[in-house]
């Protein structure tokens, strides 16, 4: 559907307003705003372009049937991601054989971390491999992480979620967050400097 | 300050909550430490790298597929 400049240049909460009130064209727009973003959410939850389409879909289906009960208390762009992030943890937990384990079961946020990579990274990574090449890299380092953790860096550090606000959507504390993130920050570190290191 | 310290400071540091204090006595440690300095660049490199928007891109045939289910949605409860 062609995109309307009017539309355009609204911001998400008169397009929320709209989608409401029966504007199928402020609903779409929604979802051009946000579908990459999204689908890049769901890719490096799961790791698999077939199950970040069923995420894409189904949070956008879901956002769809439950925007009238949308309070907006919260930005539109987080209450999608709050979508996204249950519908990713699901796929996790149906490819796992004992259903009954949870996603935290496996949690260590206690004990030192320290690097083991101390050589120089290539300058700009991204500019000497192809951008297929660098998504799998950074795919598969994101699928090193146990799901609690990888959750943690993907709303805090490409989300841009507060910590505040990635406590409330994980379940934990303020402090819990900080020290996923930090490990998660440090493990991701290590398994790209074994791609990235120079020589 | 000790390498295993400025290590521990490192998502303090990425994330601005640290005092002013600690940053000078840690950025101080980074001009001199190599290896920490390697270890807080490349940590930041990589935030950097998943954060980059040119990453990523969604390929057409699941963007046409996710409007054409929308659009088939959005139809069905009009009716």
């Amino acid at each position: 559907m062609a995109e309307s400049p009017q539309v355009a240049l609204k911001d998400d909460f008169a397009l929320v307003a709209e989608a409401k009130a029966g504007s199928y064209a402020a609903f779409d727009e929604l979802v051009n705003r946000h579908e990459k973003k999204i689908y890049r959410l769901g890719l490096n939850l799961t790791g698999n372009p077939a199950d970040a389409e069923d995420v894409l879909q189904e949070a956008f289906l879901k956002a769809f049937v439950h925007l009238p009960d949308f309070r907006e208390d919260s930005r539109f762009y987080t209450w999608l991601v709050r979508i996204a992030v249950n519908e990713g943890l699901m796929k996790l937990r149906k490819r796992r054989s004992d259903k009954s384990v949870p996603i935290e079961d496996s949690v260590d946020e206690e004990g030192d971390v320290m690097p083991r990579e101390f050589a120089d990274w290539k300058p700009n990574p991204e500019e000497q491999y192809a951008q297929a090449e660098i998504e799998e890299i950074l795919r598969n380092a994101a699928q090193t992480l146990s799901p609690a953790f990888r959750t943690v860096f993907l709303l805090r550090d490409v989300e841009g979620l507060s910590t505040q606000e990635t406590a409330d959507m994980v379940g934990i504390s303020e402090g819990a967050v900080k020290a996923r993130l930090f490990r998660a920050r440090l493990q991701l570190r290590e398994e790209l400097s074994k791609v990235f290191k120079r020589g | 300050m000790k390498c295993s310290d400025c290590f521990q400071q490192l998502s303090n540091y990425l994330d601005g909550e640290i005092d002013a204090g600690l940053k000078r006595e840690l950025e101080e440690h980074l001009g001199k430490c190599h290896r920490c300095q390697v270890v807080f660049d490349s940590a930041r490199k990589t935030i950097e790298l998943y954060c980059d928007g040119k990453l990523f891109e969604l390929p057409s045939g699941v963007r046409d597929r996710l409007h054409a289910a929308l659009r088939r949605r959005w139809e069905e409860a009009a009716r």
